[in-house]
């Protein structure tokens, strides 16, 4: 009996050059692209060159896509240190993609800066030190996190040597209520598989509810696939993702479309109309409870950002529910590019801007784009939990110490739910400010 | 990699992510340069909760007493940083029982050959205390526990193994021919 293949298969088959690929095989697959930052940037160079030499040059110049973005306003010596290694290393290869922090051409945190500069495109393989590169398969790629050793070995020959994941098919059909956004959808998800749930499984996620969904909301779902173990997450592409592609690079693409006879591992069909919003409470991403059941919650500080949480999308939703009203608690407002933070200053919803709304409810002044506290990061790092702060966060990850002290703790929420909980200093159902 | 793996064992609990592991303020540390390499193993486990009694590497020393870490299911989940694997080994660990674990970290193991990554169904993490003395023989896929002569069975490493009898990724391309002797 031959068996049709996943979305997944498909690509990953199209990047070995085989007609067919079968769950557990191990294949070489040829890479498209090989994102790397600051946090792992160096220590890949450091490989790179130990294994192929000092005078080695990169597979594909135009492959290779260098974002700095974790470690970036602060005062850390080692951390300009890393960013100066980013720099004589593409001023030795010439690459043409790099988005420096001394210049105007500095974007923020890579998995936005990815997409929105055109290196996302569908079919494609990415390679990225970073495990929240899942996030891409929002676009119908196969996108996955590597370390330093898997990514020195593939800036030098463009290939890798992989597993074929088996598929776990999320099915949801029907309409969002008011108030549910896709970070909602993915925490529920994640709570009721569990953080190994898909262990290095792909996570597929299809249904009519997903294609309402725009590309931005979609990017939230795959990105949190690594939160149940998942290899990568994906989403077919159809003409909304086309549009957003083809209006930020002429390259051209492949899309690839499971079959209807393809093998999955499992398959889970969700009623768009029974999510509610919910919030990931410490300290755990599958320690998920209803924003209206999780308790008198007291919080110290609201936060909004990253590459979950820290999109144009999340700050209209955090902007829709702020507007005219004021916080009670420390609220930190972090755009995750300088896309977004510029679109702060010009999107507007009844003549104001998103920005104008923030600082009007009382939010902190919006800071400059960068992964900032989301992982803690150096001490002098905007909006860490130095403390035992308690912050309501639409980040992904609440493990002990994430975001700063290991005193503190983050609960994981949509941007809906950090607003209105900054409203309340308690965590709060979105959904009674929204009727 | 020696075939016989014998020490102190640390026990740690579930889902020990790599936030735990190497927290993220030491992600500036570059495993590359050998100085940051040693650094990085003096923090190993630094992220544990302070309800863990003791430390992994004891304050003010660079190396663990401990050469194999015992702990549960998902080990080494969240981040790619190979800062995680690199900090234990750097630290002294040889390896790590689970009864699973996270992938990205599992597969940062074997490409970097720091720690050899060891899954077992028992779960021993809930029978043995940390100081307990294990022996690991990676031949006869057994793991054995000293004080109370216990011995459990490994699980099978599967494909990984070609790649972990290579010494890494780098080694198995080159052994195939794929990529140039260095």
């Amino acid at each position: 009996m031959t068996m049709g293949m996943t979305i997944t298969e498909k690509i990953l088959a199209h990047a070995a050059g085989s007609d067919k690929v079968r769950p557990g095989e191990n294949i070489w697959v040829n890479a498209d692209v090989l994102m790397t930052h600051d946090v792992c940037g160096p220590g890949t160079i450091g490989v790179f060159k130990r294994e192929f030499g000092a005078n080695a040059r990169v597979w594909d110049k135009e492959g290779v896509v260098i974002i700095p973005d974790h470690y970036i306003f602060t005062e850390d010596k080692t951390c300009h240190r890393n960013v100066d290694t980013l720099r004589e290393f593409v001023r030795e290869q010439q690459l043409p993609y790099f988005y420096d922090p001394a210049n105007e051409t500095y974007s923020g945190v890579c998995h936005v800066t990815l997409p929105e500069k055109g290196h996302i495109r569908p079919g494609e393989v990415l390679f990225g030190t970073d495990s929240h590169t899942c996030t891409h398969g929002a676009l119908g790629m196969f996108a996955t996190g590597i370390g330093n050793t898997d990514a020195g070995f593939v800036m030098g020959t463009g290939k890798l040597l992989i597993k074929v994941p088996p598929t776990i098919k999320f099915i949801i059909n029907g309409v969002f209520p008011k108030g549910v956004v896709a970070k909602d959808v993915i925490l529920k998800i994640i709570g009721d598989i569990g953080v190994d749930g898909a262990t290095y499984c792909a996570m597929e996620f299809a249904g009519s509810a997903i294609e309402a969904l725009s590309v931005e909301e979609r990017m939230t779902i795959c990105n949190m696939a690594i939160e149940a173990g998942g290899k990568n997450g994906i989403i077919a592409p159809d003409a909304k993702t086309i549009e957003y592609v083809r209006a930020r690079t002429n390259k051209e693409f492949n899309c690839f479309y499971s079959d209807e006879d393809a093998d999955y591992q499992a398959v889970y069909e969700y009623e768009a109309g029974e999510f509610v919003p919910v919030v990931a409470l410490p300290y755990s991403p599958d320690n998920v409870k209803a924003a209206a059941a999780a308790g008198d919650v007291k919080l110290d500080r609201s936060y909004i950002g990253s590459c979950t949480g820290g999109k144009l999308t999340d700050f209209i939703f955090a902007a829709e529910l702020l507007k005219g009203r004021k916080v009670c608690i420390d609220t930190y407002i972090v755009p995750s590019t300088a896309e977004v933070a510029d679109a702060l200053n010009k999107i507007r919803i009844d003549g104001k801007t998103l920005a104008e709304i923030f600082v009007e409810a009382g939010c902190l002044e919006p800071a400059l784009p960068s992964c900032a506290a989301c992982l803690g990061g150096p001490v002098d790092t905007f909006g860490r939990c130095n403390n035992g702060e308690v912050c309501v966060s639409t980040t992904n990850r609440n493990f002990p110490g994430r975001m700063g002290s290991k005193d503190s703790k983050t609960i994981l929420a949509s941007p809906y739910t950090a607003a209105a909980s900054a409203l309340t200093g308690r965590l709060t159902d979105p959904r009674e400010y929204l009727k | 990699m020696s075939n016989i793996i014998r020490g102190k064992a640390f026990v740690v609990g579930d889902n020990i992510d790599t936030d735990q592991i190497i927290p993220a303020q030491y992600l500036s540390l570059v495993p590359t340069i050998p100085e940051e390499y040693e650094k990085l193993g003096s923090y190993a486990l630094i992220g544990l909760p302070d309800e863990y009694a003791e430390r992994y590497v004891a304050e003010g020393e660079m190396k663990t007493d401990y050469p194999i870490i015992v702990g549960g299911k998902n080990f080494g989940c969240g981040s790619s940083r190979e800062h995680a694997p690199i900090s234990l080994g750097a630290a002294g660990c040889k390896a790590v029982i689970a009864n699973s674990f996270a992938r990205i970290f599992f597969r940062n193991c074997i490409a970097t050959g720091e720690v050899y990554p060891v899954e077992t169904d028992a779960e021993l993490n809930k029978e043995i205390k940390t100081g307990d003395e294990i022996e690991i023989d990676l031949d006869n896929k057994t793991v054995k526990v000293i004080s109370g002569g216990k011995t459990c069975e490994t699980k099978d490493l599967g494909a990984v193994k070609a790649v972990i009898e290579a010494g890494g990724i780098f080694d198995y391309a080159r052994n195939s021919g794929m990529i140039g002797k260095k």
